[in-house]
């Protein structure tokens, strides 16, 4: 990946930064530039939205035949998570068996490495989940 | 006052045993671990490094206070583990906190004490009232040459520090470095795994150092081992420390919660401080701690610390306490470890 | 607008084609729908391409120029237009030449889909098969295309009680079909056993649940229908068509389970053809994995919603039973060209509806529909065909 590309994005990749439409306070993660319920209404009101790093997995998989870049996690575990604020993502489930993984467990987001562009390339981080487990 | 405002810690899941590594190199692994003090050492998961550990322990630390991460005005962080040999690591951080973009950062490397040197800046920066608060950071993902001595010990796991002085949990009533050119172990630009003087690295620079740093500072301060609550001693193996706290007339009672070598093994940069953040985990108002931690090259850097009141309103409990990451682990076979460590050689796409 | 009618249809064999270019494969399909077509190639007014990949596969962009030049027709300079829409890309192209003719544009055209996906490793073809999802937030977290397939199956698991078990037999009246097919990819039947004991792709997901990744390629001729004839015995009519669009991410859909870009171009074509789900004897569905087969059916409102999956496993897609669903053998056992995928259902529905579909002739063929899919979802193509007597 060309570095402009994952630069311009590091606060949402690090931090969850999306938009919230002003104008009916719908959130949006990743970022939009127009509210698809409010289109034209809201141009110029999507304003930056820290979301909440919790949320609840909605759908999961255990990958074996890897992405790109992800030989070395095999066998690793993806989900559609549902943010508390309300947008679903995609992202990894990283710090357990795939067999505490079910639909509905909670998570919080971690910040983990993404990938990197070979050995002399730049290193991507950004945003993973984890299982919220009962604290000892 | 100058002193913490809070702290966290971050311990990466995974453990290997010594007997499992010593299985692999034909020895006696569970001897040669309780000669070392070592029961178990912390390995990062695959996607962890040095800079996702600091960001870890920097998160959890912010966790504790409400205070604007824009009001950082320096963030140091220290490792002898940088992912980049040229690019920072502090600036993942700050802006993985959202504290940039006006503050200074910068990585610091002094083997094992990179961190606690980020402490002393830190307080100058405060004490001058050049910034409102510094952030601390020690973060490793060691390397030991498998085979190496170092294999059963160096691990992985980092400590952040909020450095200020409003609102201050522990007080740092003073600092003392010693410092001196020993060449006890060391890494040259370009090479893997480090190198080391083998026993040199024990009287000639560990206990030298650890020692003479923290008699001067006791000196100076007029205290006594027996007006410390708790000590911190730089742990490179779990017997180390106990000896350098003996020769100085300190009891293990005083040495215990300090010490996590023996359950995580030697985080180095992340070491005292782990250790310090285990102790203000439980500490109570009044406690008297004094730190001392050691870098290979050499020096010791020595802080007596006195917990506040403040500890009371403290919200320890926004973030997990040290004995959560201790507890919560997984243990790995060699084969694993060496998956997790990107040692597997994987066909090139 | 005007009727437009299917004269001519030509495709090549599916699968690993190491001895064939890409120009080779665009070319031989065309060539034999213009045979079928009885038509001399003079006729033709433009070309329609659908490709996914070409830049990124064969390392060659502008392939709408390509093909109309080997085809000879360089020297007629006539208008040639590659369209693109991940796996859909065949199904758009076909859409984009309905309205040519249909407006009174054109009157003769050419719509072909080829890929050449195997001049690259496994690795590689994966790669561009993720990229139709979004790659920003879905690939660059390690999600692959099936994983998001395989996260859709696991919510239509929990959602509808659908199981693997399921799943498996479409894999397996795929296979059967294709078995039957002398262009298709696959000539092996599968077990459910075989299918559930199949290695792990991303669960519930399993090998023998994907698609394989084919090269190949497959045209059609239009023209209006009034002109048809003179041409054809049983020209094929295009009673409807609807092409519809979702988000790119699947993670953004409003339920992921149900494809709404199914949904709202079925309903265009139906409306458009005046014909209902219950009228269709045959579907081509697009299979890419077993999952996609048993929610597309649903949202073609073939059975009902959340229902696909049982419906598969008593046997109400199969011959005999309330619509037959891939008789080709699908994308799972004719083969996954994605750029050809589209022109390639169109081709059996024809060949099913002329009665000339051989050993897998579906009986009382009279109404037939395709549905292709790009990325997850995030495009579908639908077109209605109709023999007319
Ligand atoms: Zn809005």
């Amino acid at each position: 990946m060309q570095i402009p590309r994952f630069w311009r994005q590091i606060p949402n990749r690090y931090n969850l930064i999306g938009v919230q439409c002003e104008n009916c306070k719908k959130v949006y993660f990743p970022p939009r530039i127009v509210c698809p319920d409010c289109h034209r209404l809201s141009i110029g009101k999507m304003k930056q939205y820290k979301l909440s790093d919790k949320g609840v997995v909605h759908s999961y998989t255990v990958i074996y035949e890897p992405a790109e870049g992800f030989e070395n996690q095999v066998p690793y575990i993806m989900a559609i998570i549902q943010l508390e604020d309300g947008p679903r993502i995609t992202a990894q489930i990283v710090d357990c068996n795939p067999e505490e993984v079910k639909i509905g467990s909670r998570v919080e987001m971690v910040f983990r490495r993404l990938g990197e562009d070979g050995k002399a390339g730049i290193i991507y981080y950004g945003y993973k989940f984890a299982l919220v487990k009962t604290q000892t | 006052m100058v002193g913490i405002v809070s702290y966290g810690g971050y311990v990466p899941r995974y453990r290997i045993t010594p007997a499992e590594i010593g299985a692999v190199w034909g020895i006696d692994g569970k001897s040669y671990g309780e000669s070392l003090g070592v029961k178990a050492k912390s390995v990062p998961g695959a996607d962890e490094d040095t800079i996702t550990i600091a960001v870890a322990a920097a998160r959890n630390a912010l966790k504790r206070v409400s205070i604007n991460p824009k009001d950082i005005g320096a963030i140091y962080c220290g490792s002898e583990s940088h992912p980049y040999a040229v690019k920072p690591t502090a600036t993942v951080v700050a802006e993985a906190i959202g504290a940039t973009p006006d503050l200074t950062a910068a990585d610091y490397e002094f083997a094992c004490k990179a961190g606690t040197a980020g402490i002393q800046t830190c307080m100058g920066l405060v004490k001058s009232g050049m910034i409102k608060y510094g952030l601390a950071i020690g973060s490793d993902t060691s390397q030991g040459a498998p085979g190496d001595p170092l294999e059963y010990t160096a691990s992985a796991g980092g400590a952040a520090l909020l450095i200020g002085n409003e609102k201050v949990v522990a007080e740092i009533n003073r600092t003392y470095s010693f410092t001196t050119d020993t060449p006890d172990f060391w890494r040259r630009e370009g090479q893997m795994y480090p190198s080391h003087g083998g026993r040199f690295t024990g009287e000639p620079a560990y206990f030298r150092h650890v020692l003479t740093c923290a008699k001067k500072l006791m000196e100076m301060q007029g205290t006594k081992p027996e007006d410390y609550q708790y000590a911190i001693f730089h742990q490179p193996n779990g017997r180390f420390p106990r000896r350098a706290g003996k020769m100085l007339g300190f009891k293990d009672e005083q040495i215990n919660q300090g010490l996590l070598t023996p359950y995580i093994g030697n985080t180095y940069s992340g070491a005292v401080m782990l250790g310090l953040c285990s102790v203000l985990d439980v500490a109570k108002p009044g406690d008297r701690i004094l730190a001392v931690a050691f870098g290979s090259g050499a020096g010791s850097d020595g802080f007596d610390i006195t917990v506040t009141d403040e500890i009371q309103n403290f919200k320890r409990e926004n973030a997990p306490l040290i004995r959560h990451y201790i507890e919560n682990a997984v243990e790995v076979n060699y084969a694993i470890y060496t998956k997790l460590k990107h040692q597997i050689i994987l066909r090139e796409e | 607008m005007r009727d437009v009618a299917i004269i001519g249809i030509g495709m090549t064999k599916f699968g690993e084609l190491w001895e064939k270019s890409f120009r080779e494969i665009g070319i031989e399909a065309g060539l034999r729908a213009i045979e079928d077509a009885k038509i001399s190639g003079d006729l033709l007014d433009a070309l329609y391409v659908g490709n996914m990949s070409a830049g990124k596969l064969i390392e060659q962009e502008h392939v709408s120029s390509l093909i109309l030049d080997y085809s000879g027709y360089s020297s007629k300079h006539l208008p040639a237009v590659r369209v693109e829409a991940a796996s859909a890309s065949g199904g758009v192209a076909l859409y984009e030449a309905y309205l040519a003719v249909a407006s009174g544009m054109y009157d003769f055209v050419m719509v072909g889909g080829a890929e050449k996906m195997t001049d690259v490793g496994d690795a590689e073809a994966n790669r561009e098969l993720c990229s139709t999802a979004d790659n920003e937030w879905e690939s660059i977290f390690g999600a692959t295309y099936a994983s998001l397939f395989a996260m859709l199956a696991r919510r239509h698991m929990y959602e509808y009680g659908t199981t693997e078990e399921q799943m498996a037999h479409v894999a397996v009246k795929n296979h059967k079909f294709a078995s039957k097919n002398p262009v298709a990819h696959f000539k092996n039947t599968l077990t459910v056993e075989q299918v559930l004991t199949s290695s792990p792709v991303a669960t519930p997901i399993k090998t023998l649940d994907c698609a394989p990744v084919s090269d190949g390629a497959a045209a059609v001729v239009l023209c209006p229908w009034d002109h048809a004839r003179k041409f054809c015995d049983t020209p094929i009519k295009i009673a409807g068509v609807g092409l519809a669009t979702d988000t790119i991410a699947l993670h953004s859909r409003r339920d992921i389970c149900t494809m709404d870009a199914v949904v709202r171009a079925s309903s265009k074509a139906y409306h458009m053809a005046r014909i209902g789900p219950k009228e269709v004897n045959l579907a081509e569905v697009h299979d890419c994995y077993t999952i996609a087969e048993i929610v597309e059916i649903e949202d073609l409102r073939l059975v009902k919603k959340g229902e696909g999956g049982k419906a598969t496993a008593e046997g109400q897609t199969d011959i005999g039973g309330k619509v037959v669903v891939n008789p080709s053998g699908g994308l799972k056992g004719r083969g996954q060209p994605p750029g050809a995928v589209g022109i390639a259902q169109v081709v059996e529905i024809v060949q099913q509806l002329r009665g000339e579909a051989k050993e897998r002739q579906v009986p009382g063929a009279n109404v037939g529909i395709t549905l292709n899919i790009g990325g997850t979802g995030a495009t579908a193509f639908v077109s209605i065909l109709k023999r007319e007597n």
